[in-house]
């Protein structure tokens, strides 16, 4: 069955606290803080972008187990900060990982779940027995104009999986999806910063989305949210993630160790992709993992989870790259004007 | 440097790919495809270094061309190898009065530069401080 080969996360060194960005636009910090569930998030350094940190989330994946890079047939990355409007983020992270030139390449959009977008396709590829591996990436440098509500969370980091049948970590025993046209959240051609509907858009976006997407998949495997040990959801701040899993019937404790929001913020495409990666990273051979993303405009992701011995077998050593845990520990707290300075932060809306 | 040249080697900026003499064992980066000591009894193969080093020497970096200029101040390193062939990159730290003769480093994917902000995005490999990460 298709399943999860091996994965890597990278998420920068660099963070700012929610109470400095509050201190420059004169809010409320305490009143933001305890709104978004989000403390502080990651900033990339001056020579980092999306590119960057898919190369070396990928790369940590590559470390933790043996693979030619020459049988992987196929590089998608989900990103909505792309360096190039046109010439493919894919086409650099297969050469920096000596995939090409016999591969596939794309890059996907889909708002913050392009990520999740890309491991389905990795699984129809693999599945239908045309590539041997295919490596589905989510990776963001999240941008949110100046003093923009979404500055507070939009966040760099990425995470990388390796799709393939051959002895699984973790097998995805399926995958749906649900969609609609809405317009939540956008960014039209040549624009800098995205725009939102305001702050009433989580019913008709995200909650209705994961909602729908998370009862398909339910209703697909035959299970319920009892037989899951962790769940994972697109945690644009921590308050959607945690009433979503409430709705849903799943427990704080399942959602523990994939929600990283509050010291990550919200890395877009590779929000649920990193979010997935810390749950693996304390995973046990057995464990059943859950997992719905979401990208506005909009749509879920579902997926049904269930993770093998190998992920505790000598072919795959889960110790030989940082965890999540590990890359978000010992930050570089930054104030507001290095910030400015390292999100080349100048053009105002 | 033009677009067409730094893209011949492009494989062998991101990956660190070099050769090595088969008759002494002595690497080379950037690729050699004559070993000066063995000469024409050496056989010259493909080699990927592991990217972990040494710093040799240093400077800091403060006025650059404009393409660098965002980064002022950096280090920039001449760094040994492990294997052997010493590099010039740059060090990534987050203070430049880090840097130190013998920092161990470790190779890492960056943006080098960019043409203006219509041209090409350079990428490559530059060196961070080899420190081991938390335990957790
Ligand atoms: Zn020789």
């Amino acid at each position: 069955m298709t399943g999860i080969i091996t994965y890597g996360a990278y998420i920068p060194r660099y963070r700012i606290r929610l109470e400095e960005i509050a201190r420059v636009w004169g809010d409320n910090a305490q009143d933001i803080i305890g709104g978004l569930g989000v403390r502080e998030k990651s900033v990339p350094d001056l020579d980092e972008d999306t590119a960057t940190i898919a190369v070396e989330a990928a790369r940590n994946a590559l470390t933790r187990r043996e693979i030619d890079p020459g049988e992987i047939g196929a590089v998608y990355v989900g990103s909505e900060s792309h360096p190039y409007a046109v010439k493919p983020t894919a086409c650099t992270v297969g050469e920096a990982i000596r995939a090409t030139p016999a591969m596939t390449a794309a890059d996907y959009e889909f708002a913050c779940k392009a990520g999740t977008a890309a491991i389905q396709t990795c699984m129809g590829l693999v599945g239908a027995g045309m590539i041997r591996y295919g490596l589905a990436i989510g990776a963001d440098v999240a941008q949110g104009a100046p003093s923009d509500a979404l500055e507070y969370t939009a966040a760099a980091g990425g995470a990388a999986f390796l799709i393939g049948r051959d002895d699984p970590i973790a097998r995805i025993h399926g995958t749906v999806s649900f969609t609609t046209d809405t317009p939540d959240f956008w960014r039209r051609e040549g624009q800098n910063y995205p725009r939102h509907g305001g702050r009433f858009t989580g019913d008709p976006g995200y909650f209705k989305h994961v909602q729908g997407a998370a009862h398909l998949m339910l209703e697909q495997a035959g299970t319920s949210p009892g037989d899951y040990d962790y769940a994972v959801f697109h945690q644009p701040n921590a308050k959607f993630p945690r009433r979503v899993a409430e709705h849903l019937g799943f427990t704080p404790e399942q959602i523990r160790p994939g929600l990283v929001v509050p010291e990550l913020g919200n890395t877009y495409s590779g929000a649920t992709m990193v979010g997935l990666a810390a749950t693996l990273d304390v995973a046990k051979p057995g464990d059943r993992i859950f997992v719905t993303s979401f990208g506005s405009g909009a749509g879920s992701d579902s997926f049904d989870v269930e993770v093998t011995d190998a992920i505790e077998a000598g072919a795959f050593r889960r110790d030989a790259a940082p965890t999540v845990r590990q890359l978000l520990s010992n930050p570089i707290y930054v104030d507001y004007a290095h910030y400015a300075k390292h999100k080349g932060k100048i053009v105002m809306q | 440097m033009s677009v067409p040249r730094f893209w011949r080697k492009i494989s062998k900026r991101y990956n660190l790919e070099g050769t090595r003499c088969t008759q002494c064992g002595r690497t080379f980066y950037p690729p050699r495809t004559f070993c000066p000591d063995c000469r024409r009894s050496g056989e010259i193969v493909p080699f990927r270094f592991q990217g972990k080093g040494e710093v040799v020497t240093f400077t800091v970096i403060r006025t650059a061309s404009d393409a660098f200029a965002r980064q002022t101040p950096f280090v920039l390193a001449i760094i040994r190898l492990d294997e052997g062939p010493r590099v010039t990159a740059q060090v990534v730290v987050e203070n430049v009065s880090e840097a130190h003769i013998g920092m161990r480093v470790r190779s890492v994917f960056r943006r080098i530069g960019t043409e203006g902000d219509s041209g090409v995005i350079y990428y490559g490999t530059k060196f961070v401080p080899d420190v081991p990460y938390p335990e957790g």
